[in-house]
């Protein structure tokens, strides 16, 4: 380290003091997301948080999009809400040009190319993008289509599990029954008792979202609040 | 070519202070198919009679949605009330953007209001030549306004616009009080009969030539379909018609304009607006 | 990543040499062809305390003024009636504060004028200053502020905030700046125990608030302006309300 950039004596320092504005927050949250062969259920916890504060317990992160397009946000609060404004107008449009509501592969892409359009100013957000395509189901993150998916502070401590669970890596027994529902929406409520232990940012309660063809069915179970 | 030496720009004025090229522009309103806009507490109806401009083309789309609690129905010149649709959806999307909230009615028409006044004033422009019935529902209740080429708007109980549609005019007159307090079902019956009346004796509503939309307290804006606006066309069915032929058309000097959009265009069947011809003289 | 092949560094340097005179090197001008913004705020005022209670929204902020660790300014006030359904406190920058206050009336003048009969509401405040506050920090100038809108959104009771970055949200409480460390936690507890406080309760607890913040947080004042607003009684702005204090339990007199 040169002592010219870091003077042992700041009081001798010949720089200006600069104090530097930094236009990013990261106020947490954890979203994840398991899709069946008809239905996807996505999680998001409900609190907000910046450093060691916590600003709100009950800030719900997931945004229907369409009738079976639900997007889920973690990090940048603010970029979040401004984000999901633009999408929402966009949404709109797509609809009005139309004359009919944007698919969930569409969303993904315009998704996509909304965050690169930022490209050199970027979003700092961690979005995942669940909905149902042609009955079926489609699992994007970032616009790439997967079966599970986490975003957020808590991501790398349980993508493993998830990993392990429902994509049964390092399985000796590989079980070939398609994943249910009630499993699905098991190992999700496990997922982020698991979070919270460890993630301060993840915790208080969850919303979850259960998408099948009929449309979005709410769902909200507590978390511990320390 | 000229009708009189007065009317070659939208920024001369005639000596009787009128601006002919801006009266032109009215007529044309009176060239598209006839649509009706009514109201009552709850809710603000539009429905237009739609043309087909061949009998290889489809009917020529007259109601336009515009967010989730206005919608529009046109009369005159399709194209430019497709630029005065975009550019209110663009105002309703803005201020949502904004205030998280449904622009009121009487913003987004004051905005549209200016924006078309412009057009009437610089020698660049030529006046939008179409009117529009605007329905839409916001804190103050429904709303029913009428925008023309002048610029000019109105708030309107019940209106009436495009060809013949003195005759929905004087349906509606005659129903006003009813109107205040109806049903949906009703709104729409009255509607749909006020329109009947427009039409020449031979011709008949049927689920092709009319589209109806409309929007409530708690309701989103929404454009009937053919199945959906059957209902509505057979709870009229066989009603003894009062205008059409006889009554409302006898009461209106105007030619019977054949029933398609672009009327205007075929040869010399302009409607000589009686004002324009106070000059020549 | 210690490198022990380096030289040692010296014990002093970059400053006067033992038993020599100093002459400080003159500080170097920045250079002034790019655009400056305020990257720090310059009178600052601190905390805003903001209960929600089962008719309406109480928020409290006090009079200061400060420079840094001067308290400069003694009357400064920062809850403002926005309109008859809308209250607004601030903290942070004054001065940022005084031309957000300047353009919020401008809007609501030229709504009157309209005379429409419509009004802003506290929800469309909120989010319209969310864009705001959002835009300027994207610009990297932003209002260096922690903005709470409370009032009265259709029947209901709203209250939220947005700070410099644009990040927004509601709740039930809403502390800025100290307050969200000493009053947050404080008035959480109160909430989680009697979760549907009256307006006089919900006062107790923002003026016993306002006490303890005088206490603790070394920028504020004993002197604050409180706000109500209220489903029946509408709006209110009370003050100067004085912190009652108590030296007795203080060790040096």
């Amino acid at each position: 380290m040169s002592l010219l950039a870091r003077p042992h004596y700041p009081d001798y320092s010949t720089a200006p003091v600069q104090h530097q504005f930094y236009p990013y927050a990261d106020n947490g949250g954890s979203v994840v997301a398991i899709a069946g062969d008809d239905f996807v259920v996505i999680g998001a916890d409900t609190r907000l948080s910046a450093g060691f504060s916590i600003y709100t317990r009950n800030q719900n992160k997931l945004f229907p999009l369409a009738k079976t397009t639900v997007l889920g946000c973690s990090g940048c609060w603010c970029d979040t809400l401004t984000l999901t404004r633009i999408l929402k107008s966009r949404m709109q449009m797509y609809a009005q040009e139309h004359n009919k509501t944007m698919s969930t592969t569409a969303c993904a892409q315009m998704l996509s190319t909304m965050l690169y359009y930022k490209r050199f100013f970027p979003y700092s957000i961690s979005n995942v993008l669940v909905g149902l395509d042609n009955e079926a189901t489609t699992l994007s993150g970032t616009a790439k289509r997967r079966f599970t998916k986490l975003g957020g502070s808590a991501g790398a401590l349980l993508q493993p599990l998830l990993d392990n669970q429902i994509g049964q890596k390092n399985m000796e027994i590989v079980s070939k029954e398609p994943l249910s529902q009630e499993k699905a929406l098991k190992i999700l409520k496990d997922v982020f008792i698991s979070a919270a232990e460890r993630d301060i940012y993840t915790g208080d309660s969850v919303f979850i979202n259960i998408i099948t063809k009929d449309g979005i069915q709410e769902d909200k179970f507590e978390l511990r609040k320390d | 070519m000229f009708r009189n030496q007065y009317d070659s720009d939208v920024t001369v004025w005639s000596p009787q202070g009128r601006l002919h090229q801006v009266e032109y522009a009215m007529e044309a309103v009176n060239l598209g198919s006839a649509t009706v806009g009514l109201k009552s507490k709850t809710h603000a109806v539009v429905i237009a009679l739609k043309r087909a401009t061949s009998e290889l083309s489809a009917y020529q789309k007259k109601i336009i949605s515009i967010d989730d609690h206005i919608g529009i129905s046109i009369s005159g010149l399709t194209a430019d009330a497709r630029i005065l649709s975009r550019f209110m959806r663009n105002e309703c999307l803005n201020y949502k953007y904004s205030f998280d909230t449904y622009i009121p009615l009487n913003r987004l028409i004051s905005v549209l209001g200016n924006k078309m006044q412009l057009c009437t004033q610089r020698y660049d422009r030529r006046p939008f030549g179409v009117g529009l019935l605007v329905a839409g529902y916001d804190e103050n209740g429904a709303h029913i306004y009428q925008t023309c080429p002048s610029a000019n708007y109105y708030d309107c109980k019940a209106m009436s616009i495009g060809a013949r549609s003195q005759s929905a005019r004087t349906y509606l007159e005659k129903h006003l009080d009813e109107l205040t307090s109806t049903s949906l079902e009703e709104l729409i019956k009255h509607g749909l009969r006020a329109l009947r009346d427009t039409l020449p004796p031979e011709v008949d509503l049927n689920t092709k030539n009319v589209s109806i939309g409309y929007v409530g307290k708690g309701e989103n804006f929404k454009i009937l379909d053919e199945n959906e606006t059957a209902p509505y066309l057979a709870l009229i069915e066989g009603e003894e018609r009062r205008g059409g032929g006889s009554g409302g058309a006898a009461t209106e000097a105007q030619p019977a304009d054949p029933l398609r959009e672009d009327a205007g265009d075929e040869g010399p069947q302009d409607p000589v607006p009686a004002v324009a011809m106070d000059t020549t003289d | 990543m210690f490198d022990i092949t380096a030289p040692a560094p010296p014990l002093w340097s970059n400053g006067p040499s033992p038993g020599a005179f100093y002459n400080f090197p003159s500080l170097q001008s920045a250079p002034s062809d790019f655009v400056t913004h305020s990257q720090a705020p310059v009178t600052t005022a601190t905390s805003i305390v903001a209960v929600a209670y089962n008719n309406g929204v109480i928020i409290a902020g006090d009079l200061l003024g400060s420079y840094g660790s001067l308290a400069r300014y003694r009357n400064c006030p920062r809850i403002l009636k926005v309109n008859d359904n809308i209250i607004l406190g601030a903290g942070g920058d004054y001065g940022d504060f005084q031309y957000i206050k300047d353009f919020v009336q401008e809007k609501i003048v030229s709504e009157e004028c309209l005379d429409d009969g419509v009004k802003l509401k506290p929800k469309s405040l909120y989010c319209w200053l969310t864009r705001i506050m959002y835009q300027r920090r994207s610009k990297f100038d932003p209002f260096w502020n922690n903005l709470v809108v409370g009032g009265i959104q259709d029947g209901n009771v709203f209250l939220g905030t947005v700070d410099k970055l644009g990040t927004a949200y509601t709740d039930k409480i809403i502390c800025t700046g100290y307050g969200a460390h000493i009053a947050t936690p404080m008035l959480r507890d109160a909430l989680d125990r009697n979760p549907n406080p009256s307006q006089a309760e919900a006062r107790r607890l923002v003026e016993k608030s306002m006490e303890v913040l005088f206490y603790r947080d070394a920028r504020s004042y004993s002197k604050y302006l409180i706000g109500v607003i209220d489903k029946d009684e509408g709006i209110k702005i009370e003050g100067p309300v004085e912190v009652p204090t108590n030296w007795e339990i203080a060790n040096f007199k």
